[in-house]
């Protein structure tokens, strides 16, 4: 098997080379003969994928085979890991992970060869440039990170297995999710790219390039925050994004993606900004390379990070040589760029759009500095600093707020400029209405001035009102207005409203995602926790409710043996469910684990929703009790339900414009003019 | 008199113990906030007091080290002083604010100044671009003319 995927691997490699050079001399030519040399680049693209899926596919066969001849599956797999988490297997170490990547970039590739006949010219460009990012891949795979390597010595008869953390339902979806995301930003940059080369005429790219930024966004998204919540039902220490360097890896990427999502509308509006759309699609490029960078260079200690290897210089030298061609043609070509129009007003769309960049490039850029600052900091002062999570929340997070303040105001703002009578109409109900929310969580006992995270909280929540009303206000009048014209009601009305224009109420419905995802954070600073030895019938207090240890066992299975707790949550002397905080240790790995268990109080508290959150700590090796720790985390599934609109709000702006509603009108009947009357 | 001098001593004693419980729920706030301060040295990557690590042995001795010094009196920085000598300096979860390390702080806040500064420029600069020439060298009227056919058009066509 490994022979073949071997083979598999070098024929990719071979083909991807044809596709870039053969694709690279036929975009000199005009004549037949070039055009049919372009056609054989095309199509050994499309055989790339083949290839690299043969490979993949031989790799994960080699994991349910049990075949611990190859190194890699005796490294990440074992004869009783269920069948889920051995498919999971091609992405959990670095040799399968990378041929994951190469495997998407492939089918990315492949679907983008086969719609070349939207602008031929353009793909055969973009099909160059994903073919050298492909190129580079496959020579990693082929001569540095090889899957396929054979194991020295006797066979073995059984692997290592997967690392616990790994063998989590959320592992299956995860890391594909992020890397749909990471991968998929190759095509906007190749587009970009490639556009920039031949100076395309015209904004068509944008419209070409702008579907597959949101969808690559979309996934992106999707990973980042399957990841935090793989963290937080899994790690079990309460939260769920620790800056951890791998972390924030992903995060820099989707902030220069959101910026060039939003500021690409004024290319297309108004021709502007041509030159920083550009830069910052390359940024977002990078900045995916740079992550995959951290994670298998070990220059920085990561938890999330593979084992140090040689592929952090292939890395290094990929993006200093990207970098550089993308630089040179930003410079070569920029009296290709020049803006069309002017700015007339500070207050204005133009303005939000710029200011909206700004923090996001800020914010990104405070993740980069304090992701590299120890490397810094032993450059300069030979030893390393940690710059953990005090740093990132203390200077990030009253950005973010900012941020938020113009996700509310941003979008209601004129193209060109905007009148006071406007901002009035637009913003004074939805600010009543924020500043009463504000005004109620003092009411309730928040203390904005005792402590910094409490005014934090307060003012995330305050702008997370201003956004939900503003979107709310902006559906409502539309929807009226079209409920008046065609005497439907308001609900359809707003439906027929959003597909007039699905990717300005699309987007309205991403923001309020983000502003339910700002208020499940708000609630970080009202965390509960307590830790306890329990007995049977012992009795832990935390907030509203009981926990009440009714017993404590163990059981055993091939893959792990388990030890758990049994706790009944009361609350008003009613008990309201049953909770099984365990701890396993994998037999393979010889690795312990623990598994939290949570139970979200909607039933009980509604909007104002809080996890209880407990993990099984350990076992006092005396007594033999479990030692529970209880969280009390308020607000928090509010974070997951925005994931889901905002991911709602995109599938919504991919969908095309339905055609404009013709309204029928009297006109009232003319009588001729007589000739030569009033001369 | 013997009930006076009894409610004079119940009321002492209630006293003092609001005083001592006074200390202790500080004593509490500190531990949380140290904790929060430093890093657990187990290669877990948690701040301290989040530690998830299974059974961590690092954690468990930080946190008694931290009790323990709390216990003694110890104001914040001569704990975060003692163990940073035990530990070294990157047992503490964020930069200092000495030093090279002051550089860690002021970078985002300068790039922040700088992209505003950046950013009105660019603005100032658009506003002052004179207007694109038309064909035919007509160009486009002053906008103050234009504003009240903005207004009409945006009244009649505004959703």
């Amino acid at each position: 098997m490994s022979q073949i995927g071997s083979f598999a691997l070098l024929l990719a490699l071979g083909l991807s080379a044809y596709s870039f050079l053969a694709g690279f001399l036929a975009l000199f030519g005009k004549d037949a003969a070039s055009a049919r040399l372009g056609e054989t680049a095309r199509r050994a693209g499309i055989a790339t994928f083949a290839a690299v899926l043969l490979a993949g596919i031989v790799l994960v066969l080699a994991a349910f085979h049990d075949d611990f001849s190859i190194a890699y599956i005796f490294h990440h797999s074992n004869r009783d890991l269920p069948a889920a988490y051995k498919f999971a297997v091609l992405w959990s170490g670095q040799e399968g992970s990378l041929l994951f990547w190469s495997l998407l970039l492939a089918g990315y590739g492949f679907v983008l060869r086969l719609r070349y006949k939207t602008d031929q010219r353009l793909f055969a460009y973009a099909s160059v440039i994903i073919a050298s990012v492909q190129v580079f891949f496959l020579l990693i795979l082929n001569f540095a990170a090889h899957p396929f390597a054979i194991m020295q010595g006797s066979l073995p008869a059984d692997g290592t297995g997967l690392n616990p953390l790994l063998q989590y339902p959320e592992m299956v979806i995860h890391p594909p999710m992020l890397y749909l995301g990471y991968v998929g930003f190759t095509v906007p940059f190749a587009f970009a790219l490639g556009a920039l080369i031949m100076k395309y005429p015209g904004e068509k790219w944008i419209q070409i390039t702008r579907r597959w930024t949101m969808v690559t966004w979309c996934f992106l998204t999707i990973g980042v925050f399957l990841g935090a919540h793989w963290a937080y039902a899994v790690l079990g220490w309460g939260g769920y994004w620790g800056w951890d360097p791998v972390e924030n890896a992903s995060l820099m990427p989707w902030l220069t993606g959101t910026a060039f999502l939003h500021s690409v509308m004024m290319q297309e509006k108004r021709g502007m900004l041509k030159v920083w759309n550009m830069s910052l699609i390359f940024a977002t490029f990078l900045l995916s390379m740079l992550g995959t960078f951290l994670t298998r260079s070990g220059v920085i200690s990561s938890v999330h990070a593979f084992a140090q290897s040689s592929i952090g210089t292939w890395f290094l030298v990929f993006i200093v040589l990207t970098l550089a061609v993308c630089s040179f043609f930003l410079v070569a070509n920029r009296s290709h760029l020049k803006s069309e129009h002017k700015l007339e007003s500070l207050v204005s769309r133009e303005s939000s759009f710029l200011f909206n960049n700004l923090l996001l490039l800020v914010v990104c850029f405070t993740i980069l500095w304090g992701t590299f600052f120890p490397i810094i900091s032993e450059f300069v002062q030979g030893h390393k600093v940690t710059v953990g999570p005090p740093f990132f929340n203390r200077v990030a997070v009253p950005v973010a707020l900012l941020l938020l303040l113009l996700t509310a105001v941003g979008p209601l703002l004129a193209w060109r400029k905007t009148s006071v009578e406007s901002l009035k109409r637009n913003f004074l109900f939805p600010a009543i209405g924020s500043l009463a929310i504000g005004g109620m969580m003092i009411l309730f006992g928040v203390r904005p001035w005792e402590d910094p995270s409490y005014f934090y909280a307060t003012m995330a929540a305050v702008l997370s009102a201003l956004v939900i009303f503003t979107v709310i206000s902006e559906f409502l009048r539309g929807g009226r207005v079209i409920a008046g014209k065609t005497h439907q009601n308001l609900v359809s009305a707003m439906i027929q409203l959003c597909h007039r224009s699905t990717r300005r109420y699309g987007g309205y419905i991403v923001h309020f995602g983000v502003a339910l995802v700002v208020i499940g954070i708000l609630g970080t600073p009202f965390n509960k926790e307590v830790e306890k030895e329990m007995a049977f019938g012992d009795k832990i207090n935390i907030g509203p409710y009981t926990l009440v240890c009714q017993s404590y066992t163990q059981d055993d299975n091939p893959n792990y043996a388990n030890e758990w707790a049994i706790i009944n949550v009361f609350r008003g002397g009613k008990q309201i469910t049953t909770m099984y905080p365990e701890r396993r240790f994998y037999k393979a790995s010889g690795q312990p684990q623990t598994i939290p268990r949570i139970y979200p109080s909607f039933r009980e508290d509604l909007f104002l929703v809080t996890d209880v959150y407990l993990v099984y700590e350990g076992k006092n090796d005396t007594t033999g009790r479990p030692i529970i720790k209880a969280h009390l985390n308020p607000l928090v599934p509010w974070i997951w339900i925005g994931l889901i609109i905002m991911v709602f709000g995109t599938i919504v702006a991919l969908v095309p414009n339905a055609a404009a509603v013709q309204v029928a009108a009297t006109v009232p009947a003319r009588t001729p003019a007589h000739a030569g009357a009033g001369d | 008199m013997q009930n006076s001098l009894r409610r004079c001593l119940q009321a002492a004693a209630l006293a003092v113990a609001v005083l001592l419980l006074m200390g202790a729920g500080d004593d509490s706030a500190r531990f949380k906030d140290l904790g929060h301060r430093m890093m657990c040295t187990c290669g877990c990557g948690q701040v301290l007091l989040e530690c998830n690590h299974v059974g961590c042995r690092s954690s468990d001795k930080m946190r008694n080290e931290l009790q323990a010094a709390l216990d003694r009196g110890d104001n914040d920085d001569l704990i975060l002083q003692g163990f940073v000598q035990e530990y070294g300096p990157t047992v503490i979860a964020a930069p200092t604010a000495t030093g090279f390390n002051r550089v860690a702080w002021i970078m985002p806040f300068l790039a922040l100044a700088l992209g505003i500064a950046f950013v009105v420029y660019v603005v100032r600069v658009w506003k002052n671009r004179p207007e694109p020439a038309l064909a035919d060298g007509i160009t486009i009227p002053p906008s103050s003319e234009l504003d009240e056919f903005r207004q009409k058009a945006r009244k009649e066509t505004d959703l």
